[in-house]
């Protein structure tokens, strides 16, 4: 707080126009008369680069995932294809992350959703983005041997089979 | 060869599971020695031990076992110092009193011939075997002279007597008696000559006479002074007034006289002296005779019979006259048969009189020792020879146990924590410290009579050769109840069958089934509760039981049905009641047996035909039919060993998963049977030509007889020893050439399943686990490999656990008497020099020629079970564990884990510990948030 009380005595607040108001204006000049017809070309030029932003952040979120796909391939090789915690942490964080993306891809998109935009290409390539994704965490949980696509996973606790005939005897010297 | 009491692992704190029990078996001579120093008794037993021991308590001084092979012939204290003892081979060996170390050893001769060992009054030592006599100097066992009376022909029954100089001898040489004369101090000896030829049923020896009995009933007499030895006949009948049928010389030695036992039971103690002979006292009823004492300068003997099964009667008969100076009457147990050997040792009252105590042999092996009309001790030796064991639960604990009783056990629980503690944390006293370790060791809840969580508190039934039955607590080794039955002491093949095991009705006793048989052709079978040890029935069977088998049925009481096949391969079936017949008759097509005959070195298979009339002897008879035999051919082949599987083995899966994930199925046929033959030994010494010596491992289904595996090993001699479990077998054998041991395995798997498709055995359309046939064939593949093993096996056996998902260990018994824990994976036919990272990950160890012997890898530590014969491991409840029983002329017990104890905390874990750190940490939380409120609070005013 004291720190904060100290910046404060260096601090120059130009934005409250209090300054500015000691010195008196132009003549001919009129405070407001500019602002009211500029307005409307202004919001029009407005909403149009809004539009054109969105759209763009719209596709920059799809692609997003793409960047991550990288990250989690090296993380990945890093982590080597024996069960132990770190590639474990690794391989369901690998999982986890596409589906949570796909559970909340309508919030993902929502604030660039209007008549305007178009988020239905975005969405797709998000969607297979995080697939992708998706199928290299599968990839790396069957290569570390933790998905039930072998012989041995299906009989591996198979019961011993029961005997027909009954046979004993003896050595006799 | 030699051991004495040593440390004892089983005393310390880290191995409190294990358990040590020494013993020294049946006592065949016994020498007291009470005359300074500690009091205590020499003895000699059937199992090779001599041993000392403490004449107040009847504990083990100190110990030696000599080579099991050459029973010991004579044992006597010499010059009051040295313990002597003559072995069947010729050794005489001597060892110090007090502490039992080998003093010196002599080889007299090779020969295994029995021989008598006398203690002359010179105090040197006299061995008398077949004729030649040898005298050894008891101080250094040197041989001072020896002569040969016969040349080389040989006497049999000796007998030997000194009077004066002179020693005495005489036997049959052929089937007329042999006198000799024979200088103690030189060996010069005479062959005596008497006036009529003899041609006696039996004579003695005793102080310079001779008492023979002749056929016509006289008994003839002789002065073994003279050269031409004068005889005097008396008629048996004049001499004891009554007419007598039979009469026997008995060979026991009473000095300056003899005794006759007739047909009618009665003992007569003859006088023998230069006159004649005379009676001289009258026994009713067969006593045991003791050895004879030298008491005030005449001579002491006592007799011993029995009034009933509960008391027998001690008489001493004493001085010249042979009168009766005492009588007791003893209280015995009547758990240990009649008395069979009686030694006897005299001693001073603390009111200056004259008393006797008297050391018994049971017919159950058992030692006891009577004074002042009790048993003051007695040692079970029946337990040096276990022939076989079962394993019985305890019952189930009872609900409803007293409030007292709850406040001891929390207290002593208490009380138990707060010392171990104290013991963690280093603040406990010396005190503390031996009272920690009294109560580890005497923990009542290791020897509690009723189940516990973990299955380690059972009962182990073990069956000796004298026909005793013991149980004893694993917690403890103590002994829970002993059972002798007579009529199985003269049985020559004992054996032991779980007849009821009750699962759905717990809170029934369990039942063994004991069957005796022996080759004249009569059997024995007892049924004996596992609980208590009550006979609940004994039956005498008219034939000679070859096999029984035990089969999978039960009735509807749990008892099992048991075939019982004699020596005409007849099935006689157990229980004989309506039921098991019916259950029998469903299951009879499918019981087959097999016996293998060394001699005739064939195989015979056999089924069940049909049920045949019984006859007047009754019960449920059954016929068999041979159906298959498999014949070795004699001149290089005889069988070694045969295995098979345990019937009660668990198996948690079929399948095998490999590190690549491929999988191979076991292939778990209980009816296979692994048969090892060897090239026979030629007698000659020396004959065994390397090259020439087979030894060849069969894998034969003992259902249908086929020969589903052969390989042979060259170079190999037996003995062969094996171990069957699950799909491998393990067997191990001498290697001539490499003069090393080697142990080989076996595994078997079976092929014909491999290639299911993953989506078949997602649906469940696999048929893995339908019931297997023995005549259904499989394709199969046998892996094997050979190692060496860096020691000699006496026994081996293998780890069962309770679900066998627990990896198995083999237990070793070694010729150093200790118990090995091999880990299977050692024996891993997969083993290969460089096993690839799929391998490596599996557990697949690289391939190394030897088998590694860790020093941990010891069960039994540092204590030896001497003359180990058998390891029994049973499953405790606790899927780690596994319970190893190991017996010879000792007992051994502990409890080994093959896979490390991954399911419990260690009975030392300290409870008491961890609660005080969840305790301390929960205050330290809570006074923490309240400092830190605290602060934030200052904080905030500020």
């Amino acid at each position: 707080m004291e720190r904060g009380s100290k910046a404060r005595k260096w601090a120059i607040d130009f934005g409250d126009g209090a300054s500015s108001r000691e010195v008196a204006d132009p003549p001919g000049y009129s405070r407001g008369a500019s602002s009211e017809i500029e307005d409307a070309s202004a919001a029009r030029q407005k909403e149009k680069v809004e539009a054109s932003w969105k759209q763009q952040k719209a596709w920059e979120i799809a692609q997003a995932p793409f960047r991550n796909l990288f990250m989690m391939g090296f993380m990945m090789w890093m982590a080597g294809n024996t069960v132990h915690l770190f590639s474990i942490g690794i391989t369901f964080s690998a999982l986890w992350q596409p589906i949570s993306a796909l559970q909340g891809i309508g919030k993902v998109f929502e604030p660039y959703k209007d008549a305007r935009t178009d988020v239905l290409m975005p969405k797709l390539l998000f969607i297979a983005m995080n697939l992708v994704a998706l199928g290299m965490g599968l990839w790396k949980l069957n290569s570390l041997g933790l998905l039930p696509t072998h012989a041995s996973d299906w009989v591996s606790s198979l019961p011993p089979p029961q005997m027909v005939e009954f046979s004993g005897g003896v050595l006799s010297s | 060869m030699l051991s004495s009491k040593g440390w004892d692992p089983c005393l310390e704190t880290s191995f409190l599971h294990c358990r040590h029990q020494e013993y020294i078996g049946k006592v065949t001579h016994a020498v007291f020695q009470t005359a300074s120093g500690k009091k205590r008794v020499i003895v000699a037993t059937e199992k090779s031990v001599v041993a000392s021991l403490n004449l107040r308590s009847g504990e083990i001084f100190w110990r030696q076992v000599l080579e099991e092979s050459e029973p010991i012939d004579g044992l006597q204290v010499a010059l009051g110092k040295y313990a002597v003892s003559l072995s069947r081979g010729g050794s005489l060996r001597s060892f110090h009193l007090p502490d039992g170390s080998l003093i010196w050893e002599t080889s007299l001769y090779t020969s295994p011939s029995p021989a008598q060992l006398f203690l002359l009054p010179s105090d040197d030592l006299l061995v008398l075997k077949q004729g030649i006599v040898y005298v050894v100097s008891s101080a250094d066992g040197r041989l001072l002279w020896t002569s040969d009376l016969l040349d080389e022909s040989r006497l049999a029954q000796t007998s030997l007597s000194f009077e004066g100089k002179n020693i005495y001898v005489a036997g049959f040489s052929g089937s007329s008696l042999a006198l000799f004369r024979i200088d103690a101090s030189t060996g010069a000896f005479t062959t005596l000559k008497t006036t009529e030829p003899l041609n006696p049923s039996s004579f003695v020896l005793s102080s310079g006479v001779f008492a023979a009995l002749d056929t016509q009933g006289n008994i003839v007499t002789g002065l073994m002074e003279a050269e031409v030895v004068e005889l005097q006949k008396t008629s048996l009948a004049t001499l004891l007034d009554s007419p007598v049928s039979s009469a026997q010389l008995l060979p026991d030695k009473i000095p300056g006289g003899c005794v006759l036992s007739t047909d009618g039971g009665s003992i007569f103690v003859l006088g023998l002296d230069k006159k004649g002979v005379e009676v001289l006292q009258q026994i009713q009823g067969p006593p045991v005779v003791s050895n004879s004492i030298v008491l005030d300068g005449t001579f002491a003997q006592s007799f011993l019979q029995h009034i009933n099964s509960k008391e027998i009667r001690v008489r001493v008969l004493s001085g010249k006259e042979w009168i009766e100076t005492a009588e007791e009457t003893v209280e015995v147990d009547p758990n240990k048969g009649g008395v069979q050997k009686v030694f006897m040792n005299a001693y001073i009252k603390t009111d200056r009189s004259r008393g006797f105590r008297v050391l018994i042999v049971g017919q159950d092996h058992s030692l006891a020792l009577l004074q002042q009309g009790k048993v003051v001790w007695s040692r079970e030796e029946a337990l040096a020879s276990v022939v076989d064991t079962l394993t019985a639960e305890l019952p189930l604990e009872k609900a409803g146990v007293s409030v007292a009783e709850v406040e001891h056990d929390l207290y002593e629980w208490l009380k138990g924590h707060v010392l171990r503690l104290k013991s963690t944390l280093m603040l406990a006293t010396a005190e503390e410290q031996t009272a920690l370790q009294a109560l580890r060791l005497n923990n009542a809840d290791k020897t509690k009579m009723t189940r516990d969580h973990n299955g380690f508190r059972k009962l182990i039934v073990v069956l000796t050769s004298s026909g005793k039955l013991f149980a004893l607590h694993t917690g403890n080794g103590g002994i829970v109840w002993s059972r002798f039955i007579p009529e199985l002491s003269t049985k020559g093949s004992l054996k032991l069958y779980p007849w009821r095991i009750p699962h759905k009705h717990v809170d029934e006793n369990a039942v063994a089934l004991v069957l005796g048989s022996s080759h004249d052709g009569t059997g024995f079978a007892a049924w004996v509760d596992m609980l208590t040890g009550s006979v609940q029935e004994t039956l005498a069977l008219p034939y000679s039981v070859k096999v029984a088998l035990a089969l999978p049925v039960v009735d509807s009481s749990e008892r099992r049905l048991h075939l019982l096949i004699d020596d005409q391969n007849k099935a006689h079936l157990y229980p004989t009641s309506d039921e098991s017949l019916s259950l029998f008759e469903k299951y009879m097509q499918n019981v087959y047996f097999y016996i293998a005959d060394k001699e005739a070195g064939q195989i015979e298979g056999y089924n069940i035909k049909s049920q045949v009339d019984a006859g007047e002897e009754g019960g449920l008879v059954f016929q068999s039919q041979k159906i298959w035999s498999v014949l070795f051919p004699k001149d290089s082949e005889t069988i070694a060993a045969i295995t098979t599987r345990r019937a009660d083995e668990m198996v948690h899966t079929q399948a095998k998963v490999l590190g690549n994930r491929d999988v191979w199925y076991k292939y778990l046929n209980k009816n296979m049977v692994f048969v090892a033959t060897v090239t026979p030994q030629d007698s000659r010494v020396g004959a065994a030509n390397p090259e020439e010596t087979w030894l060849v491992a069969y894998l034969i289904d003992s259902v249908t007889g086929q020969i589903l595996h052969r390989v042979s090993h060259a170079h190999a001699q037996g003995p062969v020893h094996v171990v069957f479990s699950e799909n491998w077998v393990v067997y191990c054998y001498f290697n001539v050439r490499n003069h090393r041991h080697e142990m080989s395995v076996l595994e078997v798997y079976d092929k014909s399943a491999d290639g299911k498709d993953v989506l078949q055995l997602m649906l469940g359309r696999y048929n893995a686990s339908v019931p297997f046939s023995s005549f259904s064939p499989r394709n199969l593949e046998v892996k094997g490999q050979s190692y060496f093993f860096p020691s000699t096996v006496r026994t081996m056996s293998v780890t069962f656990t309770a679900r066998g998902i627990t990896g198995k260990q083999i237990l070793v018994g070694t010729i150093g008497n200790q118990v090995i824990a091999l880990d299977k994976r050692f024996l891993d036919p997969r083993r290969s020099a460089d096993p690839t990272p799929m391998e490596r990950e599996e557990g697949v160890i690289p391939l190394s020629e030897g088998l590694p012997l860790f020093p941990q890898s010891y069960l039994t530590h540092a204590a030896r079970v001497e003359e180990l014969r058998g390891i029994i491991s049973v499953p405790a409840r606790l899927e780690s564990t596994c319970l190893v029983f190991a017996y010879g002329i000792d007992l051994f017990f502990t409890r080994t884990a093959p896979s490390r104890t991954y399911d419990s905390l260690t009975e030392d874990f300290s409870y008491a510990l961890l609660l005080i750190t969840i305790v301390v940490l929960v205050v330290a939380i809570a006074v923490s948030m309240v400092l830190s409120q605290r602060k934030e609070l200052r904080e905030k005013w500020k």
